[in-house]
């Protein structure tokens, strides 16, 4: 039983970190269907980001004020990862919208930009960032562990898919993204200025990102392929959720993430990845455009 | 009001419009008729900026607005109903009406007028706008064209697809905005009857040339309905 709990909590814990990472491309690919493949690039951005803030605050705070640098690195992280991603909107993809492989292939060169970057930045070895000593350690019950850093992701990612659910559902800005995203020209006609809109979006996505490295950063080291590893989980949890919907991220996330944890509980890290693209091989084999489908009158593309 | 002289409009690379000249006078009614594919559509798409117009003028009020991208044109007040409606399809009603406040560009509140001239959009206010018929759509795209009080109204073949009692309805809507709104309205239609019972002025397009203009008053409907079939 305590195994069971144990491996539950891992599970959502995975799960909420896909999540993060998928979030991000939930905005940029999924509403504005550009295929990102620096994505896992911005999510380095955000862990060198918290690296940065927190060797910034060990060399100008005294002691006693050095763990709270945790609070700056969110924001921090959010900040670089949307400022670059409003750059690249602006010089590169703005140029490719509608031009899918040439985006795919433009990103995955300014990918392997960024990570020689980060290579010649902050050299080859991976760098560590200490987790705030409130985060250290966690909570035993029964013989479960529950660490602090884990819940404290699970419940980071619970405030932004709740901010993003807010920003696009409640908000003015995103009334102006779904309008843009669901009939551009006419968007226009209603004096939305459509290039800011298509820049703040994509910023939007790319600072999620930014935000998943913060946490991936408690996690484990940073090295310059740290995007990498997420990655290929996020795009799987976007296409599985079906394109373009919150809820089914949030869902493709959590399939994605608990099947891998449970596939490699009862078997081994390498069939878990096997066991998790099967199921999503044979999910898009039944439903090829994923859990939630946009069902509409006016919609028959 | 709206002043369009020398344009020419592409689609890629392919002329569509050829030196384009058309008038909407303050507070008049003008229908532009031709036959399919004769450019009428890009006309309107033209003066909207949704096409490109590499040259001649546009004027509004005296202003040229050729070179602006359609969300100023927008802010300049001309409201577009395009064809097809184009309503979002995953928002609500209400929201479709709200989006149609965005040229003002602070939050208002659509006038009255709307709602009593268009009951179903307050009747249906939290429906998805996909999901709305053909003629609802059509009312909800003039009322959402109209909620930023616009000084010139184009529409784009509003009684395309819509069954009689509600392009009555459609009609009178467009003459009472024109009478006691003093809103301008540039029309684009198929159905020369509809036209010729609200227009004040008519042009038919050819080509991307304009064929034949008139005061409708004045106008021989033989000879329009002759180049219309021709």
């Amino acid at each position: 039983m305590a195994q069971f709990i144990n491996t539950l909590f891992n599970a959502v814990s995975l799960s909420s970190i896909v999540l993060l990472t998928s979030l991000g491309l939930a905005v940029t690919f999924g509403l504005m269907r550009v295929i990102n493949m620096a994505h896992g690039e911005f999510v380095m951005v955000g862990a060198y980001a918290t690296y940065a803030v927190q060797n910034l605050f060990s060399a100008i705070f005294p002691k006693s004020i050095q763990p709270l640098y945790y609070f700056v690195a969110i924001p921090a992280a959010f900040a670089a990862a949307f400022a670059l991603g409003s750059l690249l909107e602006f010089f590169i993809i703005s140029r490719l919208y509608k031009r899918v492989v040439d985006s795919l292939l433009a990103t995955w060169g300014i990918s392997l930009i960024l990570q020689q970057a980060a290579r010649s930045i902050f050299g080859t070895q991976g760098v560590n960032v200490t987790a705030p000593p409130f985060l250290q350690g966690g909570i035993f019950i029964g013989g479960c562990t529950f660490s602090y850093n884990r819940i404290f992701i699970i419940a980071l990612v619970g405030i932004c898919v709740l901010s993003v659910y807010l920003i696009m559902y409640k908000s003015g800005f995103g009334k102006q993204m779904r309008a843009v995203m669901q009939n551009r020209a006419m968007a226009q006609c209603m004096g939305i200025n459509s290039r800011m809109v298509d820049n703040v979006t994509f910023a939007i996505g790319s600072g999620l990102a930014g935000i998943a490295g913060c946490s991936v950063a408690l996690l484990g080291s940073v090295d310059s392929t740290v995007g990498q590893n997420y990655i290929v989980n996020a795009f799987m949890a976007v296409v599985l959720g079906g394109v373009g919907k919150l809820l089914g991220t949030v869902l493709g996330a959590s399939i994605i993430g608990s099947a891998s944890i449970f596939a490699e509980n009862y078997t081994s890290s390498s069939i878990a990845k096997a066991i998790v693209l099967l199921i999503v091989i044979v999910f898009l084999q039944k439903r090829p455009q994923g859990l939630f489908v946009i069902k509409n009158r006016s919609l028959d593309e | 009001m709206l002043h369009v002289s020398g344009m020419d409009a592409y689609y890629g690379e392919s002329r569509v419009i050829n030196g384009l000249d058309l008038e909407v006078p303050d507070g008049k009614i003008v229908a532009l008729v031709g036959r399919n594919g004769m450019g009428k559509s890009t006309a309107l798409k033209s003066i909207m900026g949704l096409v490109k117009t590499p040259c001649g003028s546009i004027k509004m009020n005296g202003e040229e607005i050729i070179k602006k991208p359609a969300y100023d044109r927008a802010r300049l007040g001309i409201g577009y109903v395009p064809q097809g409606r184009d309503i979002f399809p995953q928002m609500t009603v209400a929201e479709n009406l709200e989006l149609g406040l965005l040229p003002l560009g602070k939050k208002g509140k659509a006038p009255e007028y709307i709602y009593e001239m268009f009951p179903i959009i307050e009747r249906f206010a939290s429906r998805k706008g996909g999901d709305l018929s053909g003629g609802q759509q059509q009312q909800l795209a003039i009322g959402r064209a109209l909620a930023a009080q616009p000084k010139i109204l184009i529409l784009d073949e509003p009684t395309e697809g819509i069954q009689p009692s509600i392009i009555k309805e459609i009609g009178r809507a467009i003459r009472q905005i024109n009478e006691t709104k003093g809103i301008s309205v540039l029309i684009v239609e198929q159905y020369l009857d509809f036209v010729l019972e609200i227009a004040d002025y008519i042009y038919v397009m050819e080509k991307g040339e304009i064929i034949y203009k008139s005061l409708v008053k004045d106008c021989n409907e033989g000879e329009i309905q002759r180049l219309m079939t021709e």
